[in-house]
């Protein structure tokens, strides 16, 4: 099958978003955004997974049947999951501290499982992981966004504690955008997390609504110019 | 999956079987192996937590131990056995810190709580929780100082009744949108201080552990 790198790169970010096209992963989505510094630690988090299963299926991918192929993938899955969360507790134990509580989480993404039977199942190897590297990259991208805008609503700031995450160098990212705000609750809690995000996918409709229009009009236009007659 | 026909051996039950069974039996090697390789280094990460949280509730010039070496093992009627260690300078016990849990929102809150010979909280600190983030887990003392508010406090200058979240009629402050949590930690603390005050001369008594090995 040929595979075009450049549909995968902007299925994964764009038309095919985890979150905005396909609409998974909404479980840990809305447990970790409230702020923008634990999305963006799932995000990395789930993209580390989404390469390794997708590298993973994809080269076992000969040997798995249909008929067995979930318990298969759902095993792989876990699996690495579960390496990545021992690994990092004992190698990377700082960033654990802040990440450990999201790990476990990422196995309730059903989005891996999606990709692993969807893409990772038909492809070779090098496609398989740019599109779990695509995908991992959408997904990271709808949670800081979505952690942004709840954190900034909820509680007036912007990538708090990121410190935490990526290291004191990092510290420069943390913002308070209004002092003395005293923050909208409803935004932090889950029920918020749905209303925002309710909101993006009407904004990326919107969107895309706009640029298909200005499209037409950009062909309407050349057509006109062509043969000016036939109007 | 593919269009090409597939060998007739896949279509049997045994070969699904043995395929489940391999990826089953590789799945537990490679988890095995993990395990092994990281259960060390793991260990050897929370206990160098632990001493960390240790030494943030009983400052370095109350005792001249090791704290992890001098650990006492306090097995009560119906609790489990709980660690207490002992901070000792000389041959006197100055301090103790032991584990406590509170009932948050979302589960234990698992907290390291240190007491001076005096009965004054010389501070206490959260381990692990599963509060909401952003609301619960301002118990953090890297999310907020809150928790720093108890340090010097007793039974003996603050009575019963204060222990309490302001809301219930104490004279600690909640959180906006969480309660529950620092009604938790408040109650887990209180009930820290009770179990210090019922069992001080045991928990006091410098023979009562056996000097561990360093390892």
């Amino acid at each position: 099958m040929k595979v075009k790198y450049s549909r995968i790169l902007l299925d994964g970010l764009w038309h095919n978003n985890i979150v905005f096209g396909q609409m998974l992963a909404l479980c840990p989505l809305l447990a970790v955004t409230s702020t923008a510094t634990n999305g963006l630690g799932m995000g990395l988090a789930s993209t580390a997974v989404l390469l390794a299963s997708g590298l993973s299926v994809s080269l076992f991918r000969g040997l798995i049947t249909a008929e067995v192929r979930i318990p298969v993938f759902v095993l792989i899955i876990a699996t690495i999951v579960t390496l990545v969360d021992m690994g990092m507790n004992a190698w990377m134990h700082e960033l654990y501290k802040v990440l450990g509580l999201f790990i476990p989480l990422i196995v309730t993404n059903c989005a891996i499982l999606g990709r692993a039977e969807s893409f990772a199942s038909r492809h070779s190897p090098l496609p398989s992981m740019l599109d779990g590297l695509m995908m991992g990259l959408g997904f990271t991208f709808a949670l800081v966004l979505l952690g942004a805008v709840r954190e900034m609503l909820g509680s007036g700031t912007l990538f708090a504690n990121a410190s935490l995450l990526l290291g004191d160098g990092f510290s420069f990212m943390e913002m308070e955008l209004l002092s003395g705000y005293k923050g909208f609750l409803l935004v932090v809690l889950p029920p918020g997390g749905f209303l925002v995000l309710g909101f993006l996918l009407a904004g990326k409709r919107l969107l895309e609504a706009r640029l298909k229009q200005r499209k037409q009009q950009v062909i309407r236009k050349d057509l006109l110019i062509e043969n000016p007659a036939t109007t | 999956m593919s269009t090409v026909a597939e060998p007739a051996y896949r279509q049997r039950i045994a070969y699904h079987a043995t395929l489940l069974g391999g990826f089953a039996t590789l799945a537990a090697t490679l988890l095995l192996l993990g395990n092994l390789s990281t259960r060390a280094p793991i260990e050897k990460r929370l206990a160098e937590d632990m001493l960390a949280s240790l030494s943030q509730v009983i400052p370095p010039g109350v005792h001249d131990n090791n704290l992890l070496d001098d650990v006492m093992i306090f097995s009560d009627k119906a609790e489990d056995a709980l660690k207490v260690y002992q901070a000792k300078k000389g041959n006197s016990v100055t301090a103790v810190a032991f584990g406590i849990t509170a009932q948050g929102y979302a589960g234990d809150i698992k907290m390291v709580l240190g007491i001076g010979r005096d009965g004054n909280i010389l501070g206490v600190r959260v381990l692990t929780h599963a509060e909401t983030p952003g609301l619960g887990d301002r118990i953090e003392v890297k999310k907020s100082d809150w928790i720093l508010g108890f340090n010097g406090l007793s039974l003996n200058n603050t009575p019963a009744s204060h222990w309490h979240v302001k809301k219930d009629g104490g004279r600690f402050d909640q959180f906006s949108g969480a309660t529950i949590t620092p009604r938790g930690v408040v109650k887990a603390i209180k009930e820290g201080l009770d179990f210090f005050t019922a069992n001080k001369s045991v928990l006091l008594n410098a023979a009562q552990t056996e000097t561990k090995e360093a390892e």
